[in-house]
């Protein structure tokens, strides 16, 4: 028995590093050095982590297995440096190019219920391991998908937007307003899609960081409308956390009931 | 070259009769802080709706190696969105050095760069200052441009910029 126990102990703290958005009381989050940058090639470094408060890193580093990086010709940029610590992991990211920079860090996975001989059970990997995972005989099997992408973007230069298109898979957002545009005082407008088409009557939340230093959270909550679309406005410059989930019963893999997608986004908004 | 001649003295005649000249006196603080750096200035015309018309000057950090000082001109936040992102520096007749506390005299000849072609109407001249370890800072002085008359006008900054005043000879 030994040897199961420590399987899942190890699931459970993998569960905890790379999808802290299923417990819920955690905040995932990229947070770049700068969004807006100029000169010779520019460096940014950027954090990924989870914790209770956007940005206070004080909980879990986000695994960057599966980060990707969108140059602003379309290709794939590599980071460098990366280390992942206790409380976060972190990258630096050349931006040789000019332009925008899309960093994503992706999650796709299943989670299963099931009993095993009468035990429950719990289960999050791969979709394709499903079948070498989870017994045969396995009774009361539920299978949930789950699409995330945290996101944030940086700009060298004059921003541009072949790195914002959307690929079409689970939730995303597409950019009306430039990401790297924002400014206090000023509406914000965005469109939430999933799967590609425009995701109506979606709740998202806007949370401005630095809360340690302010009484109230300052949540903006706001309803994508029947073109998926969103408005926000800009009350005060900083750094803030979007976030949006959707459930539903599209999965695309075998033997998923349902698909949970989710997207959140770190936005800088300066000064006019 | 007989041929040319009358055209060219026409179109310098019409040009000049359109066109008045911009003098701006600008103050460089002197600040007391631990420590300074001179400040990075742009100066710019805007429209009556805030949308950008012509650069008039940008001072930054020519010297240091590798164009490092580039660096620092988003710092000039409004100026860097309005249209420092857009342009590849240096920009002749625009950009300049930085410059120490003091008080300066800038003339902008009406036929040349940004007022040569500036409709008549209602604009803003726009200062932005940002220095490196300091704060940074925006003064507008709204101005009339094709008008008949001399025009003078000022603000004051007051904290990365000094006095600002703007006269316009037609």
């Amino acid at each position: 028995m030994k040897p199961a126990t420590k399987i899942i102990a190890l699931s459970l703290a993998s569960l905890a590093l790379s999808l802290p958005l299923a417990a819920q009381a955690h905040r995932a989050f990229l947070l770049p050095t700068s969004t807006i940058t100029a000169g010779n090639a520019p460096w940014v470094s950027i954090d990924a982590a989870a914790a209770t408060d956007v940005f206070f890193m004080d909980h879990q580093p986000l695994k960057l297995d599966s980060l990707l990086i969108t140059a602003p010709d379309g290709s794939n940029a590599k980071e460098e440096n990366a280390n992942t610590g206790k409380l976060r992991s972190s990258f630096d990211l050349h931006l040789e190019k000019i332009g925008t920079y899309k960093v994503s860090l992706l999650n796709n996975a299943v989670f299963a219920n099931y009993k095993d001989k009468g035990v429950p059970k719990r289960w999050r990997g791969a979709a394709e391991n499903i079948s070498k995972e989870i017994p045969a005989d396995a009774e009361d099997v539920v299978i949930s998908q789950m699409q995330g992408r945290i996101e944030t973007f940086v700009t060298n230069g004059k921003p541009s937007t072949k790195a914002l298109e959307v690929t079409g898979k689970g939730l995303e957002m597409q950019a009306i307003t430039h990401p790297n545009d924002l400014v206090a005082g000023e509406n914000a407008s965005f469109r939430l899609v999933l799967d590609g088409k425009p995701a109506a009557n979606v709740s998202v939340s806007v949370i401005p960081g630095g809360i340690r230093y302010r009484q109230n959270l300052g949540e903006q909550t706001l309803t994508t409308d029947a073109d998926g679309k969103l408005t926000i406005t800009w009350k005060t410059a900083g750094m803030y956390w979007l976030e949006a989930s959707v459930k539903d019963d599209k999965s695309t893999v075998k033997g998923a009931k349902e698909r949970r997608a989710n997207y959140s986004a770190t936005l800088e908004v300066l000064p006019q | 070259m007989r041929k040319l001649l009358p055209f060219a003295i026409t179109s310098l005649l019409g040009s000049s009769a359109m066109a008045a000249d911009l003098t701006v006196k600008l103050e460089v603080p002197r600040l007391n802080v631990a420590e300074y750096h001179r400040p990075y200035v742009a100066m710019w015309i805007e429209k009556s709706d805030q949308t950008f018309a012509g650069n008039l000057a940008v001072w930054y950090d020519l010297k240091k190696r590798d164009n490092e000082g580039l660096k620092y001109l988003k710092d000039l936040r409004q100026w860097w969105r309005r249209s420092g992102r857009d342009l590849q520096l240096p920009v002749d007749g625009v950009s300049g050095a930085t410059r120490v506390v003091g008080e300066y005299t800038l003339n902008f000849a009406g036929d040349k760069g940004a007022l040569a072609k500036l409709p008549a109407g209602d604009y803003q001249l726009v200062t932005e200052a940002a220095r490196e370890g300091g704060g940074r800072e925006v003064v507008k002085v709204p101005f009339q441009w094709g008008g008949k008359t001399e025009q003078n006008a000022k603000a004051q900054g007051s904290n990365e910029l000094g006095a600002i005043a703007l006269n316009i000879k037609p």
